[in-house]
C-alpha cells in the first residue's frame, strides 16, 4: 500500500544556504510521525515546503488519499494544499487575534465551502445552509476540544494553553488528512502535555494522520509510531522510538560528539 | 489625584501653546490700512484654555489608569463600552434608530434647500465611507487612492453622458462596475504588497488618475472639466431646483440603505469572514485554506463599486466635473472617516462620515478656525479613543442546547 504522504528528495536552498537537503519521509495512514532535532535543523522550513508556504527547490511530495490517485503537492498554492488535505498549527501561535474563538474555526471551514459575493448579498437558501453546517461543523469542533465556553470571547484573550487548542480545532476544520502540529507542547505545563498528549491520540483514534514537531521528548517518544531525526537540514536516522534512543548519530547530534573520539 | 508635577507640565504646555499659536492668535495684519494689530489679550485666553484643556485630560487617564487597575485586581466589574451598550440592548437602540430614520426622511421638509444640499454631500461621505471600510476596516489593506474610483465613476458619467446621451439611471451601475473593474487593475500589481508598500501605490494610483484627466485634454477635456452634465432623472418629469433636489436626497437615502444592507450582509458571510481573517494574519489565512488573490481583489473590486456609484451620484449633483475635486485630500478624508469610526464598524463609520462632513460645515461661524478646531478633534480623537467611536463588535452566536 502506498504512504499516505511520501516526500522524496526535498530540497531547499535560500541563496546559498541549503535549508533542506535531499529529504525522504514517508507517513502512513492512521500513524503518528514525529520530526525531531536541534534547532535550526529545518523542521519548520520542512513544515513550510510542505503547506505551499515554501515553493521547494527540488524534490517531490505526493499525496494519496486512502482509496483516491496520488496528487502532487509541490509548487501548489497553500489554500490548494490545504484543500487536498493537510492542515498545520504554527509554531508560534497565529490565530486570528481580533475575530472570535467560533469565527477563528469558522475560517477553517472555508476552503469546503463555496458561498460566493451575490449568495452573500441575496443569502438565497443554499448559502443559509451551508452557513448553518459551518456553525454546526465548528460547533461540534469547539465541543471536543473543550472550547464552547468561550466561543464569542475574543481569540486574543484566551489563555496560553486554549489558544493553542483553537490553532488545532482551526485545523481539524478544514477536515485534513494529516494534521502538522509545530511544537504544540511549546511552553505548556505538564498537565497540559498530558492533556495534549491525549487529545492528539483521540485525533489518531479518528483516522487521522499527525506529522508532529516537537522538542518535549518524553511527549514525543510515548506518542510517535515513527521518528524522523534531523540535523542541518538532512536526515540524520529514522526508526521506532527505541530505535531513535539508542542511535549514536542521535545522540551526537543532541550532546555532541564524545571528547575521547576527537 | 494631581500632583505639583502635572500642574508644572500643564504651565509648561500652556506656554507652548501661546508661543505656537502667537503669529495666528496675536498678530494681525491689515495690509491695506498697512496696520499691525497686536491682540495680547488672546495670549491669556490660549494658554488659560490649553492649561485647563491638559489639566482635564490628566485627570481622565488617571481616573481610567485607576480603573484598569481595580477591574485587573478584580475589585470592579469591567463595563462594556457605551457603544457597545447601547447597541446589545434593543430597548435602546430600536427608539434611536425609529427616531434616527424619521428624522431623516423629514429632512427635506424641515431645513432650508441648502442644508438639504449639505446633508446629501455628507450622505455621499457616508457610502463612500462604507465602500473603503470594505477595503481597509475590513480587509486590512490601507488604500489611499480611493478618490481615484470616485473619479472613474464621475467622469463614467460625464463622459458617457456627453458622448453618447447615456442617462443616470444607465450609468449608474455602469460607473460601479467600471469602478469595480479599475478595483481589480489596481488589485493585481499591489497583491504582495502590505501596509507602507501598499499605501504608497495606491497614493500613487489615486495621482495617476487625477493627472490623466488633468492632462489628457482631448479624453476628459483637461482642468476645464465637463460641464451640463444633467440631474438624475424621475420618468422625464420636469423639476425645478429645489425639487430635484429634494429627489437626490431621497436617491441617497435610498443608497445609504442600500449600501448598509449589502456591506452588512457582506461582512457576516463566508466572504467577510475571509477577509477579516486576512486583515488579521495573512500567512495563517492562506494555511487555513483561504484564497490570498481572490480575497484580495474582491475587497477592492467590491470597495471600489460604492466609490463609482457614489461618483456618478456627485457628477449629476454638481452637474460638474473636474479634476480638482478628486485630489489626495478627498482620499484622506474619506481614510479619516473610517479610522475615526472605528476599524470594520458599520454604525461608527456613519456617525464618523456625518460628523466629520457636517462638522466643518457648521463650524463656519468660527470661520478661520475652524479647521484648527477640527484638526484639535481629530487628535483628542485618536489620543482617547484610538479604536475609533465605535470599536469593532464581531457577531455572537448562541449554542443550542440538545
Amino acid at each position: 500500500m502506498k504512504p499516505l504522504l511520501e516526500v522524496k528528495g526535498l530540497s531547499m536552498d535560500f541563496g546559498g544556504i541549503r535549508a533542506l537537503d535531499h529529504l525522504d519521509l514517508r507517513v502512513n495512514q492512521g500513524e503518528i510521525v514525529a520530526l525531531i532535532g536541534p534547532n535550526g535543523a529545518g523542521k519548520t522550513t520542512f513544515f513550510n515546503c510542505l503547506t505551499g508556504l515554501y515553493r521547494p527547490t527540488a524534490g517531490e511530495l505526493l499525496l494519496t488519499p486512502p482509496g483516491g490517485r496520488t496528487k502532487r503537492l509541490g509548487g501548489l498554492k497553500p489554500n490548494l494544499v490545504t484543500r487536498q488535505g493537510l492542515a498545520r498549527t504554527f509554531q508560534n501561535i497565529r490565530l486570528f487575534p481580533n475575530m472570535t474563538v467560533l469565527e477563528n474555526v469558522m475560517i477553517g471551514r472555508h476552503c469546503r465551502t463555496r458561498a460566493k459575493v451575490l449568495g452573500a448579498i441575496f443569502r438565497d437558501r443554499r448559502t443559509r445552509k451551508e452557513e448553518k453546517e459551518i456553525v454546526a461543523a465548528s460547533l461540534s469542533i469547539l465541543k471536543e476540544l473543550g472550547l464552547s465556553d468561550v466561543i464569542n470571547e475574543f481569540a486574543k484573550n484566551l489563555p496560553y494553553g486554549a489558544q493553542r487548542r483553537l490553532e488545532i480545532a482551526r485545523a481539524l476544520a478544514t477536515d485534513p488528512l494529516i494534521l502538522l502540529l509545530d511544537e504544540p507542547a511549546a511552553g505548556m505545563n505538564p498537565q497540559e502535555t498530558r492533556e495534549l498528549d491525549e487529545l492528539i491520540c483521540r485525533i489518531r483514534d479518528k483516522g487521522l494522520s499527525i506529522l508532529l514537531i516537537e522538542h518535549d521528548m518524553k511527549l514525543v517518544m510515548s506518542l510517535s509510531d515513527h521518528i524522523f531525526v534531523m540535523d542541518y537540514g538532512r536526515k540524520i536516522a529514522e526508526g521506532t522510538p527505541d530505535e531513535i534512543r539508542t542511535d549514536p548519530a542521535v545522540i551526537k547530534a543532541y550532546l555532541g560528539e564524545d571528547m575521547d573520539d576527537a | 489625584m494631581l500632583t505639583l508635577k502635572d500642574l508644572g507640565k500643564a504651565c509648561l504646555i500652556a506656554l507652548w501653546f501661546v508661543v505656537l499659536t502667537f503669529p495666528l492668535m496675536v498678530i494681525k495684519v491689515n495690509p491695506i490700512d498697512r496696520i499691525i494689530t497686536w491682540r495680547w489679550h488672546n495670549m491669556l485666553w490660549v494658554g488659560l484654555g490649553s492649561f485647563l484643556c491638559y489639566l482635564a485630560g490628566r485627570i481622565w487617564l488617571a481616573r481610567r489608569d485607576v480603573r484598569l487597575r481595580r477591574i485587573r485586581q478584580g475589585l470592579a466589574e469591567e463595563k462594556p463600552p457605551l457603544s457597545r451598550r447601547i447597541l446589545q440592548n434593543p430597548a435602546i437602540w430600536r427608539p434611536l434608530l425609529a427616531a434616527g430614520v424619521l428624522f431623516f426622511l423629514a429632512f427635506p421638509a424641515l431645513f432650508s434647500t441648502y442644508q438639504t444640499n449639505i446633508m446629501i454631500t455628507a450622505l455621499m461621505y457616508v457610502v463612500l465611507g462604507l465602500g473603503l471600510n470594505i477595503v481597509v476596516g475590513v480587509a486590512g489593506l490601507l488604500d489611499l487612492g480611493y478618490v481615484a474610483f470616485y473619479a472613474v465613476g464621475a467622469y463614467a458619467y460625464a463622459l458617457l453622458n456627453l458622448h453618447f446621451g447615456l442617462g443616470f439611471w444607465t450609468v449608474l451601475p455602469i460607473g460601479g462596475l467600471l469602478a469595480a473593474t479599475f478595483g481589480i487593475l489596481l488589485g493585481f500589481p499591489v497583491l504582495r504588497l502590505r501596509g507602507d508598500y501598499l499605501a504608497i501605490v495606491t497614493l500613487g494610483f489615486g495621482e495617476i488618475i487625477r493627472l490623466i484627466l488633468e492632462n489628457w485634454n482631448e479624453f476628459s477635456h483637461g482642468p476645464s472639466g465637463i460641464s451640463n452634465i444633467p440631474r438624475p432623472g424621475l420618468f422625464g418629469i420636469q423639476m425645478s431646483l429645489d425639487q430635484s433636489i429634494t429627489y437626490l436626497y431621497y436617491l441617497m437615502i435610498g443608497m445609504v440603505t442600500f449600501t448598509i444592507f449589502v456591506v452588512n450582509r457582506l461582512q457576516n458571510s463566508r466572504i467577510g469572514r475571509a477577509w477579516f481573517a486576512l486583515r488579521e494574519d495573512e500567512i495563517a489565512c492562506q494555511a487555513m485554506g483561504i484564497d490570498k488573490t481572490r480575497t484580495k481583489l474582491t475587497a477592492f473590486a467590491l470597495g471600489a463599486t460604492w466609490a463609482g456609484m457614489v461618483g456618478v451620484i456627485f457628477a449629476a449633483k454638481t452637474t460638474f466635473v473636474n479634476p480638482a475635486s478628486f485630489t489626495f485630500l478627498e482620499s484622506a478624508i474619506i481614510l479619516c472617516i473610517v479610522v475615526l469610526g472605528g476599524m470594520g464598524s458599520i454604525v461608527g463609520v456613519i456617525i464618523a462620515a456625518l460628523v466629520l462632513i457636517l462638522l466643518p460645515e457648521y463650524l463656519r461661524a468660527f470661520s478661520e478656525y475652524r479647521m484648527l478646531v477640527f484638526g484639535a478633534v481629530l487628535v483628542v480623537m485618536m489620543v482617547f479613543r484610538p479604536q475609533g467611536i465605535v470599536a469593532n463588535i464581531r457577531k455572537t452566536y448562541q449554542v443550542e442546547e440538545k
